[in-house]
C-alpha cells in the first residue's frame, strides 16, 4: 500500500494510457465484426475462410504479433497503433464467429414477418436481426472487453506505457507491491469496462431483463465454441 | 475462440497464401521506423530524452534530464522504451534526442564484427559505427558490464578468483544469462577458447534481474551474468570473477545524442558523466531497488550532492 | 529481405530440427507443458464445475471466477510468480493452470446445466440416485461442452506457453526470445508459426473428439 500511495501519480498516468489503448480495439472489434459476420452469413464461400481465420488469429502469441505487425501496417515499433490493431484482430477473432452465430440464430419467423410488412433488407437487418442477436453480441463483447484490457499489458515489453509497465518495472527492481498493484488494477479496470458493456447492453436492449441476462451468461464463447 | 473443424481446413491453404502476400508487400527491418520526419534541428530548446527498459538506465536519463533543465532546456521524458531494437530506430529518426547507452554492446549492435576490446578503442570505433546524425558524447567512468559472478561460498570452496578457475568447480558448470549470451564473443564459446572453461547456458530472459540472481543464490546455477552496477552483487556478497584476457566488453555509460543537442546541452550532459563512477551508479541503483525511491528523487539528490544543480 | 519466406526457410533447414536445442525437442516440451497445465486445471475444475452445474450452488461464484480469471494479465502473473518461485517450471505452470481454469470450469458447469431437463427428470423418476443422475445422464450429455471448454483452454495455454522460456524453461518460446534478442526476426516468426501450427493440430484433434463424443444415442 505504501508503494501505491508514494507512486499514485505514475500509476494514474499508466491507468489513463491503458484505457486509451484498450477502448479503441473494443469498439473497433464490435463495429467491424457486424459487417464481417453479415458477409460471412451471406456469401457462402467467404464463411469458411473468415471463421477459420478468426480461429487461427487467436492462437498467435501476442508478443511476436506486436513486433511483426509494424512490417505489415508500416508503423514504427513503438506506435500505439500496433497494439490497437493487434488487439482489434484478437477482438475480431472472438467477435466474428459469435456475431455470425448470433445473426444466424435469429428466429426466421421474425424475419419473414418483417419481410411481409415490407421492410427493406437494410431496415430488416438494423431493426430486427441486429437487436434480436443483441444479447449474444453483448455476451461476446464482454469477453472481448475483459481480454483486451488484460492483453494491453503485453505492450509494456515494447515500451508502450500501460499498467503492464508496472510488471516490467516492478520485476526488474524486485518490487512485489508494484506488480501486485498492476495486476489488481488491470483486473479492476477489466471488470469496470465489463460493467459498462453490460449497462450499455441493458440500455440498448431494454427487453432483455436481468433474468435473461443471467441465462445468456452461460452461453459466453466457451459454451458457444462447443 | 472459433473451432476449426476439418471441413474448414481446406481454406487454410488460401489463408496461408494471403499471409505470404501480405508479408511480401513490405521488406526490411520490421522495427525500422516507417516515416522519419526529422525534427527541426537546433530549433527551440526542447530536448526529448529516452531510456531503456531498465531502471538503472532510467535513473541515468533522469540525471541528464535534470541537468539539462538546470541549464535552461525544456525536457520531454520518454522512459522505459524497450530495448535497442525499439528505441535506436526512433533515435535515428529524430524522435528522441538523447539516450544513455552502454559502449560495448552498442558497438556490437551497429558493427557485429567489431574487434575493439578496451574502453578507448570502443569509444573510437563507436564514433565511426554510429549512423549519420547521431554522435556519442564523452563516456562516463562508470561501466555497467556483463560479469561472471559466483557466490562467496562457491568461490571459497573451490578457490575461484578468475573465470579460468571455473575448471576447478564440479562439472558441468551452469551459467544463467539472457539467451543472446550464447551468441556474444564473451559467451560460452568465447570462454572455452580463451580459458578452456566448459559452460552450460541456462537462458533466463530478465537481463541479470531477480530471476537470474535467485537462480545463482539458490544453487540452480553456479555462475550468473550480472551487470556490474547491480547493487545485489554487494548486497549478496557475490564475487565477480576476473577476466584477465579482457574478453568481456566494457560498457561505459555513453550518451548518444541527435544533432538537436547543441554544445551547451552536450556540456550539461558531459558534466554529469564526468562525475559518474561505477560506485555512484551502484549507489543510485541501490536506492531504486532497496528504498524503492523514484528516479526523479534519486537523480535530484545525487546531482545536488555533486553540486551539479 | 522477406521475413515470412526467411521464416519458412529457417523451418525448412534440417539442422534446426535435430539435437537437444532443435525444433523437435522444443516442440515436445511446448506440448508437454501445455498438456500438463491443462490436465492440472482439469483435475481442479471438472469436479468443481460438475458439482456447481448439478447442485446449482455457488453458481455465481463459478461464473465470477471464469469471467474474472480472464482479466488476469498473463505478463503480471508470470513476473509475480517468477519473483516468488524463481526460475524453473513451477511459476509458469501455476500461470498456465490459472489461465486454463476458467474455460474448463465454464465447460464443465455449462455442460451439466445444459443437459436436457426431461432426460434428467426421467432419470430421477426411474429411481437413480443424485450421483447416478450426474454421472450417467448429466455428464455424458454435457460432455461435448466440456470438451469445448478444454479445447479453448488448450489453445490459450499453447499460445502462452512461450513465456516458460522467459524463466529458464524450454518450449518454442526459446526460439522466440533468442530471435527477439538477436534481431533474428525470421527465427522469431518461425517460432510463432510453429505455435500457431501446434494450436491448429490440437484444435482439429479436439474437433474430432467433440464429434465422436456427441451423445447422439441419447436423442
Amino acid at each position: 500500500m505504501t508503494w501505491l500511495f508514494d507512486n499514485l501519480a505514475m500509476v494514474g498516468e499508466y491507468l489513463v494510457s491503458h484505457l486509451a489503448l484498450a477502448i479503441p480495439p473494443i469498439v473497433a472489434s464490435f463495429v467491424l465484426a457486424v459487417p464481417i459476420a453479415w458477409l460471412a452469413n451471406r456469401v457462402g464461400w467467404l464463411r469458411t475462410p473468415l471463421l477459420t481465420g478468426a480461429g487461427l488469429t487467436y492462437a498467435i502469441p501476442s508478443l511476436p504479433l506486436f513486433i511483426v505487425l509494424p512490417i505489415i501496417i508500416g508503423t514504427s515499433a513503438r506506435d500505439p497503433l500496433n497494439i490497437i490493431v493487434a488487439l482489434t484482430l484478437y477482438g475480431l477473432a472472438l467477435m466474428v464467429p459469435l456475431t455470425a452465430d448470433g445473426l444466424r440464430q435469429v428466429n426466421p419467423l421474425a424475419l419473414d414477418a418483417a419481410k411481409a410488412m415490407g421492410y427493406t433488407s437494410t431496415r430488416r437487418f438494423l431493426t430486427v436481426e441486429l437487436p434480436l442477436a443483441g444479447p449474444t453480441l453483448v455476451a461476446g463483447l464482454r469477453v472481448v472487453a475483459v481480454s483486451t484490457v488484460s492483453l494491453v499489458t503485453v505492450g509494456a515489453v515494447l515500451g508502450i506505457p500501460s499498467l503492464g509497465s508496472l510488471f516490467t518495472e516492478g520485476f526488474q527492481r524486485g518490487i512485489v507491491a508494484e506488480i501486485v498493484t498492476g495486476i489488481v488494477l488491470t483486473v479492476a479496470l477489466a471488470l469496470l469496462v465489463d460493467a459498462v458493456v453490460v449497462l450499455g447492453g441493458r440500455l440498448l436492449l431494454p427487453w432483455t431483463r436481468p433474468a435473461r441476462e443471467e441465462r445468456d451468461h452461460a452461453s459466453t464463447p466457451e459454451a458457444v465454441t462447443a | 475462440m472459433s473451432p476449426i473443424s476439418r471441413r474448414r481446413l481446406g481454406a487454410l491453404t488460401a489463408l496461408a497464401g494471403l499471409g505470404v502476400v501480405a508479408a511480401g508487400c513490405s521488406t526490411g527491418n520490421p522495427l525500422a521506423p516507417s516515416s522519419a520526419p526529422a525534427t527541426g534541428k537546433g530549433s527551440g530548446a526542447t530536448v526529448v530524452i529516452g531510456s531503456q527498459q531498465y531502471y538503472s538506465n532510467e535513473i541515468i536519463a533522469e540525471l541528464y534530464a535534470q541537468a539539462l533543465e538546470a541549464s535552461g532546456f525544456t525536457v520531454t521524458r520518454q522512459y522505459q522504451i524497450g530495448q535497442r531494437e525499439i528505441y535506436l530506430p526512433e533515435l535515428e529518426a529524430g524522435k528522441i534526442d538523447v539516450i544513455p547507452e552502454y559502449s560495448g554492446n552498442l558497438l556490437q549492435y551497429y558493427d557485429k564484427k567489431a574487434t575493439a576490446t578496451d574502453a578507448a578503442q570502443i569509444a573510437t570505433a563507436l564514433g565511426q559505427a554510429l549512423p549519420k546524425g547521431l554522435r556519442a558524447l564523452t563516456a562516463a567512468a562508470a561501466s555497467d558490464q556483463d560479469s561472471y559472478t559466483v557466490t562467496k561460498a562457491l568461490a571459497d570452496q573451490y578457490g575461484l578468483a578468475a573465470i579460468a578457475d571455473l575448471t576447478k568447480a564440479p562439472q558441468p558448470v551452469k551459467i544463467a544469462a539472457n539467451s543472446e549470451f550464447a551468441t556474444r564473443p564473451y559467451g560460452p564459446a568465447g570462454v572455452k577458447t580463451a580459458y578452456g572453461v566448459d559452460l552450460q547456458l541456462v537462458p533466463v530472459e530478465d537481463s541479470g534481474g531477480p530471476l537470474t540472481l535467485r537462480a545463482l543464490t539458490d544453487g540452480t546455477v553456479q555462475v550468473a551474468d550480472l551487470y556490474t552496477a547491480d547493487p545485489s552483487i554487494a548486497k549478496n556478497n557475490l564475487v565477480i570473477l576476473s577476466d584477465p584476457k579482457n574478453l568481456i566488453l566494457p560498457q561505459n555509460v555513453t550518451p548518444i545524442v541527435s544533432a538537436k543537442v547543441d554544445a551547451k546541452a552536450a556540456a550539461a550532459i558531459e558534466a554529469v558523466n564526468s562525475q559518474l563512477s561505477v560506485a555512484d551508479l551502484q549507489q543510485l541503483n541501490a536506492r531504486s531497488v532497496d528504498e524503492q525511491a523514484k528516479s526523479a528523487d534519486i537523480a535530484s539528490a545525487w546531482l545536488k550532492s555533486k553540486g551539479l544543480v | 529481405m522477406n521475413f515470412l519466406i526467411e521464416a519458412f526457410a529457417w523451418l525448412a533447414d534440417p539442422t534446426h530440427w535435430g539435437g537437444p536445442n532443435g525444433i523437435g525437442v522444443r516442440l515436445g516440451e511446448h506440448l508437454a507443458y501445455s498438456v500438463a497445465g491443462v490436465a492440472l486445471a482439469c483435475v481442479i475444475a471438472i469436479p468443481a464445475g460438475w458439482w456447481v452445474g448439478h447442485s446449482g450452488r455457488l453458481r455465481g461464484l463459478a461464473v465470477g471466477i471464469s469471467g474474472g480469471a480472464r482479466a488476469l494479465p498473463t505478463l503480471g502473473l508470470v513476473t509475480l510468480l517468477g519473483i516468488l518461485f524463481g526460475i524453473g517450471l513451477i511459476g509458469p505452470m501455476v500461470a498456465f493452470v490459472i489461465l486454463a481454469l476458467p474455460s474448463v470450469l465454464a465447460g464443465a458447469y455449462s455442460g451439466v446445466e445444459a443437459a436436457d431437463r426431461q432426460a434428467v427428470d426421467g432419470a430421477r423418476a426411474s429411481g437413480m440416485t443424485e450421483f447416478q443422475v450426474l454421472t450417467k445422464v448429466e455428464v455424458p450429455l454435457g460432455f461435448p461442452l466440456l470438451v469445448g471448454g478444454i479445447r479453448s483452454a488448450f489453445l490459450q495455454v499453447i499460445a502462452t506457453a512461450t513465456l516458460a522460456a522467459y524463466v529458464g524453461s524450454g518450449g518454442l518460446g526459446r526460439f522466440l526470445f533468442l530471435g527477439l534478442k538477436t534481431q533474428d526476426y525470421a527465427q522469431m516468426l518461425a517460432a510463432s508459426l510453429l505455435v500457431v501450427a501446434l494450436a491448429l493440430v490440437i484444435d482439429v484433434t479436439f474437433a474430432a473428439i467433440q464429434r465422436l463424443t456427441s451423445p447422439a444415442r441419447f436423442r
